[in-house]
């Protein structure tokens, strides 16, 4: 047994359309380490929010088709009964998301839906429950607990309902956090409070944290490891220093670049990937970034695997045999040298 | 706080106002329509005309019988009728309240019942053939004219089934009173009861559904189930609660035009002398004290109903007590 | 009320071959693709014309005169002479019984009181119940739509006196304003000025019914306005300087008469309904003429004895309302799929 708290193997999401089934995700695999912060970073639609409803089995259209295995401490969750994955939710695998706003059930308290997870997974009396949520409050950094707890969403401002959400969220002490977009619909001072308070989360409780974002910045800011996805499918995945410093796929390059410097002088124009990502129904032969790529060659009319070199793995055939010159070179550019 | 309440009272009273003035021009200053021709009958000569006018103030200026008409049904409350002269019209309202209040209630809750139910039901099947038969049903019972489903009741339990073991507890149409026999007044009910809220099940039924399928699109419905919540904890405190407020909004309205005469047609099917029938009967001899009473009867309900629904609508959902 | 269509509804470039597509006509193709939606409205049509051939059929296949009694009569079944209107074998033997339905060409669901043949009676009830519900919902669009567009659009003080005028009609019950108008007008008829309406025109049930639903339509006609003139497509017209008409005409009026589209089958199934209401209350449409209410009135006193004369015209009036209804929910998806109606009360 390794130390893998989730592993996921070619978990495959597809939706039945008049057109024929239409693949949303392809054959996923990846692992989170126990007290790990995974990101999941690509742009939008290219998959990653319906990778975490897919673990958390929250995809509820009849039409959605879903296959390959979600094993959690060793329990393949889409195996489960609903019963089972009902105690799983909010128990084990806790979930954020991205607009706390509209995330909340508008007309209770903050603190009764808070109350309310814990009394459904601890069982425990209304006045505990509520202690708790109050406690659970203030840690979240909210000014004013017991005053909050009696808020409804619209009461309070963006961070504080996120902060609420979280407070949610571990309430029952999660083994993993899923958070999609968590800082996406916050103002910037906010986002980086977030994001603090997430990793001291990890810090406390040890709970494996899977963050997704398409922010590159909060990539760097908080993740050890970064799975890069790209039209359903994970396309790079390494450590964190490893995958910015020396990206192996040109679609990673291409987001790196488009992040502008630290130091040095500034570019006239960012420079950006051309084209737009394949819809789902309509992915070309092959690497389904092979239109807009750079660099492609008559390999890439296949589907490229995932190829390791040294601690990262990644879909393109440039890896096929390890890191190569251009990584370095673009590495390079970026630090200024 | 008490500016709010001040304000609400005063738009009350103003809608009143209006109503009854509009109610005061239809009967006593629409062109063509002369209230003495009435009370003197058809072939009245010119003299008996006039002295109807005289005698009923119809000769004074209109300002001055709206004024004379309001303090004597709100202020003296003698005002008589123009048919039966010496009978008193407030006596005659509150007498037929009880009979409208016991229609009403009972069918407001078989209607929540029924309704909430099948708009429940509906929803957890939606998409299914069930969902798809359950709101054809509830399509069905809007499109019915009331009375005619009424009337079709009638013919099942009064006559063509009330042989039968199924209906020979059916007593004949009327009304008894609640104190005078509990079970009989029960039993005159039914019918009318289960008739009058058909429409309101179907109505209902859909409008829940539509605002339940409505909130399952939700993000909140999708946190409440990473909570692990069962799904009928869900639909019950999370969907259910949020799409209340709406029906309640509904439920008030409806129950005050009810309870005001709204229900006129199913009292007159079922014969049944209510604040509806009395009204009727009041419109038929053009018995304008009666109308006016009736209609002002009427509009306090409606009136007041939509004060308590923007009261309770308030209490209910904490985005609109924080707007005002 | 959404805004989503709006755009869509700005004018769409000068080069008429790569025009899109109208939101008229993708609604349009929408709601042909709704089989419901387009069984209804065939459904409907082939109500109405049936109810168009009214005189037909009493001429020629019932063969008598729906609006003269006929209690001597006597018809032919398979040979047998009948009596349309039988003594009572039961009881004294004084009372008479109308025939029942016979099932062929003459009297075929039988007669009503006065010997009349129901089926061609209820075709041409069903002309007039039409007729009404028809205009009726015309009128009230009309009218909503103007005091909506004008109340929402001015503001103001006009707005204050519209929105107050509506709310006080609004909060008196419908049913209780039908019948008062009603009866005031069915005894005289009503006199505007040099025009005179006599009291047994369709013209009176169809003015009362189209008023007395305005502020159901009216209201929110009047906030989409409100919405629309602040919305960002309209502050960026009135930046570019168009004159304030040109707004209307261009941005505001294509959005109201949307909504009024999807009003429209909703309003047409309400306005049946009361107007059957008014005609049961013997205040809608009066006699000789008929409509599927006055024929529900005339059965009963038939209602043991005959019930398909009441029973009948009940029915054509689901099976309309209930079509419109199909075909109001096909509409309202292709044209508005956002809007949310609350039509129908009591």
């Amino acid at each position: 047994m390794s130390d893998n708290i989730l592993e996921i193997r070619d978990l495959t999401v597809a939706f039945r359309t008049e057109q024929g089934p239409v693949e949303i995700l392809q054959g996923v695999s990846f692992d989170v380490k126990a007290g790990e912060i995974v990101s999941v970073v690509g742009e939008s639609g290219s998959g990653k929010s319906v990778t975490s409803l897919a673990i958390m089995r929250l995809i509820t259209d009849p039409n959605a088709m879903i296959s390959g295995t979600i094993r959690y401490k060793g329990r393949n969750l889409p195996g489960l009964s609903a019963r089972e994955m009902r105690k799983l939710r909010g128990r084990e695998i806790a979930m954020i998301f991205q607009d706390p706003m509209t995330a909340l059930t508008p007309v209770h308290t903050i603190g009764w839906q808070i109350a309310e997870q814990l009394r459904i997974h601890f069982g425990v009396g209304a006045k505990a429950a509520r202690t708790r949520s109050v406690e659970l409050l203030g840690k979240m950094g909210i000014p004013d607990p017991e005053r909050a707890y009696g808020c409804f969403p619209h009461q309070l401002s963006g961070g504080m309902r996120q902060r609420a959400m979280i407070a949610m969220a571990i309430s029952c002490d999660p083994a993993i956090l899923i958070a999609d977009e968590p800082t996406t619909a916050l103002d910037v001072t906010v986002q980086a409070q977030i994001l603090d308070l997430l990793q001291d989360l990890r810090r406390e409780y040890g709970s494996s944290i899977i963050l997704i974002t398409h922010d590159m910045g909060v990539v760097s800011t908080i993740a050890d490891r970064v799975l890069v996805m790209y039209s359903g499918r994970i396309i790079e995945n390494g450590a964190k220093s490893d995958l910015l410093d020396k990206p192996q796929h040109p679609y990673t390059l291409g987001l790196m670049r488009s992040i502008p410097p630290m130091t040095g002088e500034r570019p006239h124009r960012l420079p950006s990937i051309s084209g737009s990502p394949p819809l789902p129904g309509n992915r070309p032969e092959g690497c389904s970034f092979r239109p807009r790529c750079e660099f492609s060659f008559s390999k890439c009319n296949a589907a490229p695997p995932l190829f390791r070199c040294n601690e990262q793995f990644a879909a393109c055939f440039l890896a096929e045999n390890g890191s190569h010159q251009w990584q370095r070179n673009s590495a390079q550019e970026r630090t200024g040298e | 706080m008490l500016l709010a309440v001040v304000r609400r009272a005063f738009d009350m009273v103003f809608v009143m106002f209006g109503i009854s003035v509009i109610a005061f021009l239809i009967f006593f200053a629409t062109p063509g329509s002369d209230p003495s021709a009435r009370i003197a009958g058809r072939n009245a000569t010119p003299e008996m005309l006039a002295q109807v006018r005289a005698s009923f103030g119809f000769d004074r200026p209109l300002y001055v019988q709206y004024g004379r008409l309001m303090q004597r049904l709100f202020i003296a409350r003698d005002l008589t009728s123009f048919v039966n002269r010496g009978q008193k019209v407030v006596p005659a309202v509150l007498q037929a309240t009880p009979v409208t209040l016991s229609l009403v209630f009972g069918a407001a809750v078989i209607w929540l019942t029924a309704g909430i139910g099948l708009g429940i039901v509906a929803t957890i099947f939606r998409g299914t053939v069930i969902d798809k038969g359950l709101m054809l049903l509830a399509l069905c019972g809007v499109s019915m004219p009331v009375f005619w489903f009424g009337s079709v009741m009638n013919l099942i339990t009064q006559s063509r089934f009330h042989d039968t073991w199924l209906f020979s507890w059916v007593p004949g149409l009327g009304y008894t009173s609640f104190f005078e026999s509990p079970s009989l007044w029960f039993k005159t009910l039914v019918v009318p009861w289960f008739t009058l809220s058909v429409l309101f099940i179907g109505l209902y039924a859909r409008v829940l559904r539509a605002s339940l399928s409505e909130n399952y699109q939700e993000d909140y419905v999708r946190t409440a189930r990473a909570k692990g919540l069962s799904e009928s904890r869900i639909m019950l405190r999370h969907a259910l609660r949020t799409s209340l407020i709406t029906l309640l909004s509904m439920f008030g309205l409806d129950f005050g035009a009810l309870v005001g005469g709204g229900a006129i047609l199913t009292e007159v099917v079922f014969n049944l002398p209510g604040i509806g029938r009395l009204t009727y009967q009041a419109l038929q001899n053009l018995d304008l004290p009666f109308i006016m009473a009736t209609v002002m009867y009427s509009t306090f309900f409606v009136v007041l109903a939509n004060a308590l629904v923007d009261v309770a609508h308030a209490w209910l959902d904490p985005r609109v007590r924080d707007a005002r | 009320m959404t805004i989503v269509s709006n755009t869509s509804a700005a004018p769409a470039g000068k080069d008429k071959r790569n025009k899109p597509k109208g939101p008229w006509r993708t609604a349009l193709s929408r709601l042909l693709r709704d089989k419901l939606a387009v069984a209804s409205f065939l459904f409907l049509a082939s109500i109405i014309l049936s109810t168009a051939s009214a005189t037909y059929y009493a001429d020629h296949i019932s063969q008598t005169d729906p609006f003269q009694s006929n209690l001597d009569g006597h018809i032919e079944i398979s040979g047998e002479p009948a009596e349309i209107m039988a003594a009572d074998s039961e009881g004294l033997g004084l009372g008479v019984t109308p025939i029942g339905p016979t099932w062929t060409g003459q009297y075929l669901l039988g007669a009503d009181a006065q010997g009349r043949d129901v089926a061609a009676r209820l075709l041409y009830g069903g002309q007039n119940s039409l007729i009404v519900a028809f205009s009726s919902t015309a009128l009230c669009l009309l009218l909503a739509g103007v005091v909506g567009t004008v109340s929402g659009f001015l503001g103001g003080i006009v707005d204050t006196i519209l929105s107050r005028l509506l709310d006080i009609i609004w909060a008196f019950p419908i049913y209780l304003l039908a019948i008062s108008l009603s009866i005031v007008l069915i005894s005289k008829g009503l006199q505007i000025g040099p025009f005179h309406i006599p009291s047994n025109s369709l013209l009176l049930p169809i003015t009362i019914i189209g008023v007395v639903y305005v502020p159901y339509v009216a209201r929110p006609i009047r906030g989409q306005v409100l919405t629309l003139a602040k919305s960002d497509f309209v502050l960026a017209s009135v930046c570019l300087g168009m004159p304030t008409a040109r707004i209307l005409v261009r941005d505001i009026l294509p959005n109201v008469v949307t909504t009024l589209i999807v009003f429209a089958p909703i309003m047409m199934s309400l306005s049946i309904l009361t107007e059957s209401s008014l005609s049961f209350l013997s205040i809608g449409v009066q006699p000789p003429a008929a409509s599927w209410g006055t024929i529900i009135q005339d059965g009963q006193g038939l209602l043991y004895t005959r019930p398909l004369v009441a029973i009948a015209p009940g029915l054509a009036i689901i099976i309309t309302v209930l079509c419109l209804n199909f075909l109001g929910d096909g509409v309202k998806e292709a044209f508005d799929p956002k809007a949310k109606l609350r039509v129908g009360k009591d």
